[in-house]
């Protein structure tokens, strides 16, 4: 082996080449591809029949800023996130902090939080559609016991969005406490041993020691939440179909919609476009984050 | 100073009295008053960690002022103290940095700094200097032992680590097995050992304990030649002596037990020689530069007064009967 390095000095780089071929392919062909031919068809009219597509350049663009409904798709995609991400983490870490301690049944409680995350998507917004559903709903039944009266959840275009921001937070509160639980088990118990002795209560000891030190995860956890509230679809499929009146139209699905329900995939390509440059974003502010000021070790 | 063999109980106890820990029955008191549920700051206890337990992402001026700004300190006050605490272990060009950038010895330094600024007047510490190599483990034990006396604040500390506990302790407590085994000045434990116990854990090169029995003319080493250690009965005795009350002595000369050289531990000043007595090795220290070649034939001799007796099947001391 190290006689060939030596003959042939270029072999090492062929070598390491070839070992990352087949990711390289399978991520050409699936992703980068796709992603570039996106968005050269964005600067397409979409194709009618055997007529080619027109360049139109940046007239897609154009119709994207004057569309009202995806300027409520991006309104909607960011209450999704400006809510979900910060109530998935905080319930998360409390789930963690929960059963990182000793106590009874710890194992089934995990176990109990992280069953969300297995279910797949579809078949959890069935059950949440059970919960909202109208009259017989597991939650207009608690609420008619409690003295109020029966509401449509999914149907009201006030509660709708919420109601699917529920089910958001809740599938995806579960898997991040995971990543909470091993952030907490990180933490060397003399830390707090040493808080003890200086006789700090609960809270300062979560805020001066417990927050700072799982601060990584957090960073970690709220871009993925991120990425994930403008990856939101299958729920708004499952459950609300966009509606009503658009209430729950985010921007996957409205490029779902545009592109495979109306056809217009010249647009749709724009939309997705956009959505790609946004994702982008947050990834390199994920990367700019993870290489500052969270590594203390 | 608490010292004993590794889960003999010491840092238990050392954790009792930080009120980490609870005692199942009986009452800690801390200058005559009852602390029961109590916990460090609270008990008027401070405590240093083995492993330093320093917070990780709090710069060293932070980590020394940890107990005070959680227990609502002054910050015009915590600052003087925090250079004062700095002032006194030399921390200042450190002030700055977070843990992870110091030395063994730096962390040492501030987890020391971190007990003494809340001026408790009792200072606990667990095995501190475990961590650190031979050399700064030396020279922080003649730092601290300064500080203690400089400040004037009552220190317990845990070791296992004997010759540790004979350089820097006023009172040793030397455990075993969950039990005080015998309490003392390092003097005492050292010149009159109470057990077997405490004979064979304290002193560097360990004592040499030899199984006794009775001869014709009194005491004599069981399996040896027969010569005559001790007036009286041996049978279920043990003597004790010090390798350093040890004489060597030329064949030919004075020695009153013959031996054979079979090894020598040169350490500079002094060496320990290994002679076997009959079946039974012994050690002897001699000066470095005086110590018999290996295979020589020796005579050794001892003062008789220097010998310490124990009883074998229940360890303790028994009063020395003169020599023969």
């Amino acid at each position: 082996m190290s006689t060939i390095t030596r003959r042939h000095p270029l072999n090492i780089h062929i070598q390491g080449w070839l070992l990352a071929l087949p990711a390289i392919v399978l991520l050409l062909a699936f992703t980068h591809l796709p992603g570039i031919a996106t968005i050269i068809d964005s600067f397409y009219a979409t194709p009618v029949g055997k007529r080619p597509a027109a360049f139109v350049g940046l007239a897609q663009y154009q119709t994207l800023l004057a569309d009202p409904i995806a300027w409520l798709a991006l309104r909607n995609n960011l209450l999704m996130a400006l809510i979900t991400v910060p109530l998935s983490i905080g319930l998360a870490l409390a789930m963690a902090l929960w059963v990182a301690g000793k106590i009874r049944g710890r194992a089934a409680l995990r176990l109990a939080f992280f069953t969300p995350t297995i279910l797949p998507m579809v078949a959890a917004a069935n059950i949440w559609i059970f919960f909202y559903t109208p009259d017989y709903g597991l939650l207009n039944q608690i609420i008619r016991v409690l003295g109020f009266s029966s509401h449509n959840w999914l149907g009201d275009p006030a509660t709708a969005l919420p109601a699917l921001m529920a089910v958001t937070v809740w599938k995806e509160a579960g898997f991040f406490m995971v990543f909470y639980l091993a952030a907490l088990q990180q933490v060397p118990p003399v830390l707090y041993e040493a808080a003890r002795m200086e006789n700090a209560g609960r809270w300062k000891v979560f805020r001066r020691i417990t927050w700072p030190l799982v601060m990584p995860t957090t960073l970690f956890v709220a871009v993925n939440a991120l990425i994930n509230a403008f990856r939101v679809v299958d729920q708004v499929i499952a459950m609300t179909g966009g509606g009503p009146n658009n209430a729950t139209t985010l921007l996957l699905f409205y490029i779902y919609q545009v592109g495979f329900s109306f056809w217009d995939t010249g647009y749709a390509a724009a939309l997705s476009a956009v959505l790609l440059a946004l994702l982008g974003l947050i990834s390199l502010l994920q990367f700019r984050l993870m290489g500052r000021n969270v590594h203390y070790r | 100073m608490l010292l004993g063999p590794s889960g003999c109980g010491k840092s238990t106890l050392l954790r009792m009295i930080a009120g980490l820990e609870e005692p199942s029955s009986g009452s800690i008191e801390i200058e005559g008053r009852d602390v029961r549920g109590l916990t460090g700051a609270a008990r008027g206890v401070a405590m240093v960690f083995q492993s330093y337990a320093l917070f990780p992402h709090l710069t060293v001026a932070d980590n020394i002022t940890f107990g005070l700004s959680v227990r609502g300190v002054a910050k015009s006050e915590m600052a003087h103290r925090l250079d004062r605490v700095v002032a006194l272990l030399g921390l200042e060009k450190l002030l700055a940095r977070k843990p992870a950038q110091l030395s063994g010895g730096q962390q040492q330094r501030v987890a020391l700094g971190r007990a003494l600024i809340a001026e408790a007047p009792v200072c606990l510490l667990d095995e501190p200097l475990s961590n650190l190599d031979a050399q700064l483990r030396l020279e922080l034990r003649r730092e601290i032992r300064a500080l203690q006396q400089r400040l004037g604040i009552t220190m317990i500390y845990v070791t296992h680590d004997q010759s540790e506990a004979m350089s820097m302790a006023d009172q040793v407590i030397l455990m075993r097995a969950g039990k005080i085994e015998q309490h003392g000045s390092p003097a005492e434990l050292y010149g009159c050992p109470a057990s077997l116990f405490t004979a064979r854990f304290i002193g560097s090169s360990p004592m040499n304990l030899i199984d006794l029995d009775d001869g014709p003319h009194g005491a004599v080493a069981a399996g040896g030649d027969g010569a005559v250690l001790l007036r009286g009965s041996g049978r279920g005795r043990v003597l004790g002596l010090r390798p350093e009350d040890i004489d060597l002595h030329h064949e030919g000369g004075d020695g009153r037990f013959h031996a054979t050289v079979t090894a020598v531990e040169y350490l500079g000043a002094e060496a320990v020689v290994t002679c076997m007595m009959g079946e039974r090795p012994v050690h002897a220290r001699t000066r470095g530069d005086g110590a018999p070649p290996v295979g020589a034939r020796v005579g050794l001799r001892w003062d008789a007064a220097a010998g310490h007796l124990f009883e074998a099947d229940s360890g303790r001391r028994l009063p020395l009967e003169a020599f023969a």
